[in-house]
């Protein structure tokens, strides 16, 4: 039993690299939320294997708390703004998809390159994920960085954090409690932010397009 | 180890974070009434009264360690503590007068006043929890938290262009701010190996205790993300690209605060994890990525700013410049440059913030803030004029003024650690001395084309801020400068 849930965490880290893969390059705004809210469940399950087999019983609190956060409000509000912002349809990368995937692959493979000699000094039972959870964290930059859209960019910045949090489990067996509560705060409360936002760029520019966002030139 | 006072005095550090967020609660539920701006003031003051009644306690060298040594102060973070309190209140008592002639001029409501002066608050409020916190961890969720109140401070124009500049803002320092968590989880992993888990593993002094003993391969990667991380805060090139964006398209007032404070309570962070990895790697590592790091952001900012058209961009330009100045010497390290890094923050923010209350109302009484478009400030109101010029002397390094001083003094320091950089500094710094003051000397003489403004301007903060500069440039008494030094002992090097 025990060895079987050891296996699960690299499972639930697989799945997490799958999802980011598949959030990098969906291009549907509707299922890009379906995709944030599996690695939500994945993340909670991941939280509460490493829970049961480090006998660390906050962790069960924090899976309670992602469980709350970001698989049922974090979605739940999401679908809100897509629907009332009617943005289903049509995301457009400003990589195609095939160099996309290339790029991404480049960065599993560096951050795999970069947190070997870590996650040999690691003792926590998920070390060997550490690679995984770098990985999610720089694709769900470059979601940020490569897309056009205001929610996707949204999406991607949720993903980082999810991501980071899993980096957190996977190689310290969490942060402590209240940081991890502080850092939830503040997630949530810049997703509040940054939907308000999206209805003021909305009322300015009459689209969500960041691309209407360059009269500030670099210089 | 410093001698340590444990729960002595809780009561003025409780006071000091209390200070600022009770007064977000009330600014937030008074509404828009017209006493909003007075209240902003007056809780600013109290908070400066704690900041220094806190300076007070630990003014003879001790470390308090309070709550559960979740905050703690010491000559470091006290030092910044009141330079933070102090400028938060006279730059309240610009915001007033400014605010009222925007609100006039439509570009504020009554319901973003209530707004600005609650995020005000909370954005001091989180800035001073940044600083005085012991937990890293801590000090992330308040460095988020204030660059959060600082988004919504950002846009409160809800112009096209500040809404961009926010939302640049936002998604950039977003992807900075998470390498810094990445950098602190690894910083806890090394210190989990080492002190065990829990709430103790990722308190400072802790760590402090036992940083020769952190794993290097950890510290130095954690560092790398850290540096990154905070430096997008602290707009070290090339990750500084918010930064004039902000500083242009927000309210003058938040771009002061902006300027003069949270760039060095980014920077804090910084020089507080230095301090873990130098104790850990002992090669100098940490102080050299800084070095090269700070020399970017000198000789790009000093490149950049004489293509500047808009004034509040320009003097955004000056504060990369010169965080970069300031992160060069800490990346070189040792007593004198670390002293004269400390000098030039508080200089720098004393300055910074003058020149942009003086170009706050230099542009509300132009109406623009294209340079080629102020002209002849003088004419019409001598003081903002005056303020305007003398403050631009004062961050050009003229003497007699305080920026001299810390200049010179991180100069000789670079030619005696690092010969190769100081010309490549001196360069910059005379590449920027002729790009700003050929453009605010049409600005300031000249034929006027300005009008007068409804209301008075607050210039008191210009002339209290640029006399304090004046007075440091002269003579730093006895007393600042031992202060000064056992806050560049703690930083080491």
């Amino acid at each position: 039993m025990i060895a079987l849930l050891t296996q699960a965490i690299n499972l639930f880290a697989a799945i997490l690299l799958i999802l980011a893969f598949a959030m990098i390059t969906q291009r549907r705004v509707l299922n890009l939320v379906h995709l944030f809210t599996a690695q939500g469940l994945t993340l909670v399950a991941a939280t509460l294997d490493v829970g049961y087999l480090t006998a660390q019983h906050h962790l069960y609190v924090s899976a309670g708390a992602t469980f709350l956060l970001k698989v049922v409000l974090l979605p739940i509000l999401l679908h809100k703004l897509i629907d009332r912002l009617q943005v289903r349809w049509d995301v457009e990368p400003l990589l195609n998809t095939p160099m996309t995937m290339l790029v991404g692959i480049l960065l599993v493979a560096f951050a795999f390159n970069l947190a070997t000699p870590i996650a040999a000094l690691s003792s926590s039972i998920a070390r060997s994920t550490l690679g995984i959870a770098l990985a999610s964290v720089l694709l769900s930059f470059m979601m940020m960085i490569t897309r056009a859209k205001a929610l996707p960019q949204v999406i991607g910045f949720l993903s980082m954090e999810n991501s980071l949090f899993f980096a957190a489990t996977a190689a310290t067996n969490g942060m402590p409690m209240l940081v991890e509560l502080g850092i939830a705060l503040d997630v949530l409360m810049g997703f509040l932010i940054l939907g308000v936002f999206m209805f003021q760029i909305r009322e300015q520019f009459d689209s969500l397009d960041i691309h209407h966002l360059e009269r500030l030139r670099e210089d | 180890m410093l001698p340590l006072t444990l729960g002595a005095s809780e009561l003025p550090l409780t006071l000091l974070l209390a200070c600022p967020i009770l007064g977000a609660a009330l600014l937030a539920l008074l509404g828009h009434t017209r006493i909003g701006a007075e209240v902003n003031v007056l809780v600013s003051a109290a908070t400066t009264a704690c900041a220094l009644w806190l300076t007070a306690e630990v003014a003879r060298g001790t470390t308090i360690l309070v709550y559960h040594e979740l905050f703690f102060i010491d000559s470091l973070n006290v030092l910044l503590v009141t330079l933070t309190a102090f400028v938060g209140f006279t730059t309240s008592i610009f915001s007033r007068p400014y605010m009222r002639i925007e609100r006039d001029q439509g570009r504020m409501t009554a319901p973003r006043m209530r707004l600005y002066h609650a995020m005000y608050q909370l954005f001091l409020a989180m800035m001073l929890c940044a600083l005085t916190t012991n937990n890293l961890g801590v000090l992330w969720v308040a460095m988020e938290a204030a660059t959060l109140c600082t988004v919504l401070l950002v846009s409160v124009y809800r112009t096209p262009a500040a809404l961009e500049a926010a939302w640049k803002y936002f998604i950039l320092c977003g992807v900075g701010i998470a390498q810094a968590l990445f950098g602190t989880l690894l910083l806890y992993l090394a210190a989990d190996r080492l002190i065990g888990g829990g709430e103790g593993a990722l308190l400072w002094t802790h760590l402090e205790a036992v940083k020769t003993q952190l794993e290097p391969t950890i510290l130095s990667l954690a560092f790398v993300f850290l540096l990154l991380g905070y430096g997008t805060k602290t707009g070290l090139v090339p990750v500084h690209h918010w930064l004039p964006d902000a500083h242009a398209e927000g309210p003058t007032p938040i771009s002061a605060v902006l300027s003069g404070l949270l760039l060095n309570v980014a920077l804090y962070a910084i020089l507080r994890c230095k301090v873990l990895a130098d104790g850990a790697l002992g090669n100098g590592l940490p102080g050299r990525a800084m070095v090269v790091f700070g020399l970017m952001s000198v000789l790009l900012a000093a490149f950049l700013l004489h293509r500047q058209r808009d004034i509040k961009r320009m003097f955004a330009y000056s504060s990369i410049e010169h965080m970069g100045l300031i992160t060069f010497a800490f990346g070189l390290g040792g007593p004198i440059a670390n002293f004269g890094g400390l000098l030039h923050m508080t200089m720098h923010s004393l300055t910074k913030s003058a020149i942009f209350f003086a170009v706050g109302h230099a542009a509300q009484k132009a109406g623009t803030q294209v340079m080629d478009e102020i002209r002849g400030l003088v004419q019409i109101s001598p003081t903002v004029g005056w303020g305007l010029m003398l403050g631009t002397l004062a961050i050009l390094g003229m003497p007699p003024f305080g920026i001299f001083a810390s200049e010179f003094l991180i100069l000789t320091s670079a030619m005696r650690q690092l010969p190769w950089a100081a010309p490549l500094l001196l360069l910059a710094l005379a590449v920027a001395f002729g790009a700003v003051l050929a453009r605010v000397q049409p600005m300031v003489f000249g034929e006027t084309n300005v009008k007068r403004l409804p209301h008075p301007p607050a210039l008191i903060p210009v002339f209290t801020h640029l006399g304090l500069g004046l007075a440091l440039g002269l003579f730093i008494p006895p007393f600042l400068v031992n202060w000064y030094s056992r806050a560049a002992n703690l930083i080491g090097g």
